[in-house]
């Protein structure tokens, strides 16, 4: 995935349109281009067109359903742990070797070593947890999600 | 709700996305040997049970020049977290927001914002924002910044039935 911003002037006024309209939403009907298109006062082609031009030059990560991984019967768990700086390679490699960890971060804290566990089932959660610490000789503090406010990231284009 | 081997077919094949073709659910229909009814028919029922949350086009931030983000970390007393919550993940710069457990005495931070900026004095800014959304009801915050990606893989389903 793209990192880094586009240079000025590779969008332009219709580009931005489209990537502000249709972060909100996508037609379930046969035609969904003409649809969305029609909004945009362009036409099916075009709208098409114009997406798979953003799509090639990195301004969009993903067009189509996004799907509740828990409501698909996964189980995931923010994760965090205090690493002594000497250590931290080695736990990182440790840490990471487990398939089940989707995604790891360093961050500026104590608490400087941030994971997410994506397990079929949720039980799996606390044995993984477990194994990690038993490995690496640190605690795993678990953070669940209790409630999750999902409602309002737009991207201004 | 429960997904059924079907609805599974159809997650897996559009989990990457979309074709960019006129009749984009007929094509999946295609693919997996569907009638473009019965795609249509089963992706309404997962948006409206919510294991769909939205078809949609998702812009890569970093290209647009969001490439500050922290996450922004808060105190909220346990009986406003909800109220307030919602409000906090309702503002527009804001990708996710979660009630969680606080892990006392290293970690007595209830809600998590991620925050995404232009830049770090941005994210500043509207972490001031936030700040003032709580008000009183806020004990304590602080920002972790990432410093590095340790690893990152894709959230995929894995094919199984039923």
């Amino acid at each position: 995935m793209r990192r880094t911003p586009l240079a000025t002037g590779a969008l332009d006024a219709t580009d931005r349109a489209i990537l502000n309209a249709l972060q909100t939403g996508f037609p379930l009907q046969p035609h969904p281009f003409a649809v969305a298109g029609a909004a945009l006062g362009l036409d099916e082609a075009t709208l098409i067109a114009r997406i798979a031009a953003l799509r090639d030059i990195g301004a969009i990560t993903r067009f189509g359903p996004f799907f509740d991984a828990e409501a698909m019967g996964g189980a995931f768990c923010l994760c965090a742990m205090a690493v002594p700086a000497d250590q931290f390679d080695r736990v990182a490699a440790l840490v990471n070797a487990h398939a089940e960890v989707a995604h790891n971060y360093e961050r500026s804290h104590a608490l400087n070593m941030w994971f997410v566990l994506a397990c079929e089932q949720p039980r799996d959660i606390a044995v993984v947890a477990q194994a990690i610490e038993a490995e690496t000789g640190l605690p795993v503090l678990l953070f669940p999600k209790q409630k999750e406010f999902f409602i309002g990231f737009r991207v201004q284009a | 709700m429960s997904i059924d081997a079907t609805d599974r077919r159809i997650i897996s094949a559009t989990q990457g996305g979309l074709p960019l073709a006129p009749e984009p659910y007929a094509e999946v229909a295609r693919w997996l040997g569907l009638t473009e009814a019965e795609v249509l028919a089963r992706l309404t029922a997962m948006q409206a049970a919510g294991v769909i949350r939205r078809i949609a086009l998702a812009p890569n931030h970093y290209a647009l020049g969001l490439t500050a983000n922290g996450m922004s970390v808060w105190d909220v007393d346990d009986t406003q977290a909800e109220t307030l919550g919602a409000q906090v993940g309702a503002l527009s710069f804001v990708s996710h927001c979660y009630l969680r457990p606080r892990a006392l005495p290293d970690w007595p931070y209830n809600l998590f914002a991620m925050i995404h900026g232009h830049s770090r004095a941005e994210v500043e800014g509207l972490r001031g924002q936030i700040a003032a959304l709580l008000g009183p009801a806020c004990r304590g915050q602080d920002i972790l910044y990432s410093t590095r990606i340790l690893k990152k893989t894709g959230l995929r389903l894995t094919d199984r039935e039923g």
